[in-house]
């Protein structure tokens, strides 16, 4: 009961970390982690949420966004994080900031054997792209790590992803004990 | 089907003329970027010299952020191909100030004319396609406005469509496969981006 009222807790609180930014685009694919934090961006007069076909698309359409001069958030899980790598070259060539954050697989206690290659290797791509890698596993540091991506971002003109750890999200074990 | 005719060089400039602060272009990799280029290089064009398969999201995420102004996308049908469900994105936002327009020759001109999956089926040995239809693909993903151009005749009709109908647009236009200079813009991706939000009226951060 206390890990749920703490998971609902941190959700909201990066919700209002986007407000604080003045986010106004929000790309995401479907995802249990983030789930919370989509519904509240959906239900909010002040963002635009788009459902993604694909993380890659996340990249340029925040190109787009921040050309027309908005600031935007790519939501993904760390199994797509491989799909974003080729056009994570675009905030680098382009110099705009960009801010994703990731919530991972394939990490602490990670069951399904399919999502470690891609979740162990997320970090290291993301650095050899030049994105800065932040990681938190702790509810109480969400807020702190979130609102510093974002100034890294926006005002430091970085790419910046936050890595939500396994540790922080919970082990999803399908009903298995 | 009819023989192509359609040049893209003249067609791109017709569909530029007259351009003024309320239309913003987007011109994907290689062909596409000198197309436009060559119909006069202005802050208010991003031209992409490399990020195949960006133009489409980009320009989405650009017409949502500039509701007020008309976003055309140029691209090739290469560049297309690489980002196709790109369509469906737009077509779940519906952005009525987006137009598409593929430059399609059925070839990956910047390495060499290899056929694309546009090209047709049983081309022989080397120029074989997949008879592709993009513009089909494009209303399958929930653009009901989708169409293709072939003749001369219906080029007045396309710029109005890329101009000013109600988005979001798609056109395949059928070009011919041709041997053309290389027209360039600058090349540096910040100053690309940074004279495009100054012309906007946008502060630097």
């Amino acid at each position: 009961m206390n890990v749920e009222l703490k998971s609902a807790e941190w959700k909201d609180q990066i919700f209002d970390v986007f407000q604080d930014h003045d986010i106004k685009q929000v790309f995401h694919v479907p995802d249990a982690g983030h789930s919370r934090l989509i519904e509240l961006c959906q239900k909010s007069n002040s963002i635009r949420t788009l459902a993604l076909t694909t993380e890659e698309e996340g990249i340029p359409l925040a190109a787009g966004a921040w050309l027309g001069g908005q600031r935007s958030v790519l939501l993904m899980q760390s199994s797509g994080v491989g799909n974003t790598i080729n056009l994570m070259g675009m905030p680098k060539t382009l110099r705009f900031p960009f801010l994703t954050l990731i919530t991972m697989r394939g990490d602490y206690g990670e069951f399904n054997s399919w999502q470690y290659p891609m979740g162990q290797a997320t970090p290291k791509v993301l650095e050899a792209m030049g994105v800065l890698v932040y990681s938190v596993d702790k509810p109480e540091e969400v807020k702190a790590t979130v609102d510093a991506a974002a100034r890294s971002a926006f005002n430091g003109g970085q790419s910046v992803a936050v890595l939500l750890r396994q540790k922080l999200l919970g082990i999803k074990n399908f009903g298995k004990k | 089907m009819s023989k192509v005719t359609l040049q893209r060089r003249p067609l791109v400039k017709k569909i530029l003329e007259g351009a003024d602060d309320n239309l913003l272009v987007i011109a994907g990799l290689g062909s596409a970027n000198w197309d436009v280029t060559e119909a006069g290089d202005r802050p208010l064009n991003m031209p992409l010299w490399g990020s195949m398969g960006a133009p489409v999201p980009m320009g989405l995420g650009l017409a949502l952020a500039q509701p007020k102004k008309r976003v055309l996308v140029i691209t090739g049908d290469g560049d297309m191909l690489m980002s196709l469900s790109s369509l469906a994105t737009v077509a779940a936002l519906q952005p009525d100030n987006l137009a598409i327009v593929v430059l399609d020759n059925e070839k990956f001109g910047e390495t060499g004319n290899q056929a694309t999956a546009t090209a047709p089926r049983n081309n022989g040995p080397t120029d074989s396609g997949a008879g592709t239809d993009l513009a089909m693909i494009a209303k399958g993903c929930g653009i009901a406005d989708s169409g293709t151009v072939r003749e001369v005749s219906e080029v007045a009709q396309l710029v109005k469509d890329a101009r000013t109908t109600k988005g979001p647009v798609f056109r395949l236009v059928k070009v011919m496969v041709e041997k053309l200079e290389f027209v360039m813009p600058p090349q540096d991706g910040a100053h690309l981006k940074d004279r495009f939000r100054q012309a906007l009226g946008i502060k630097p951060t």
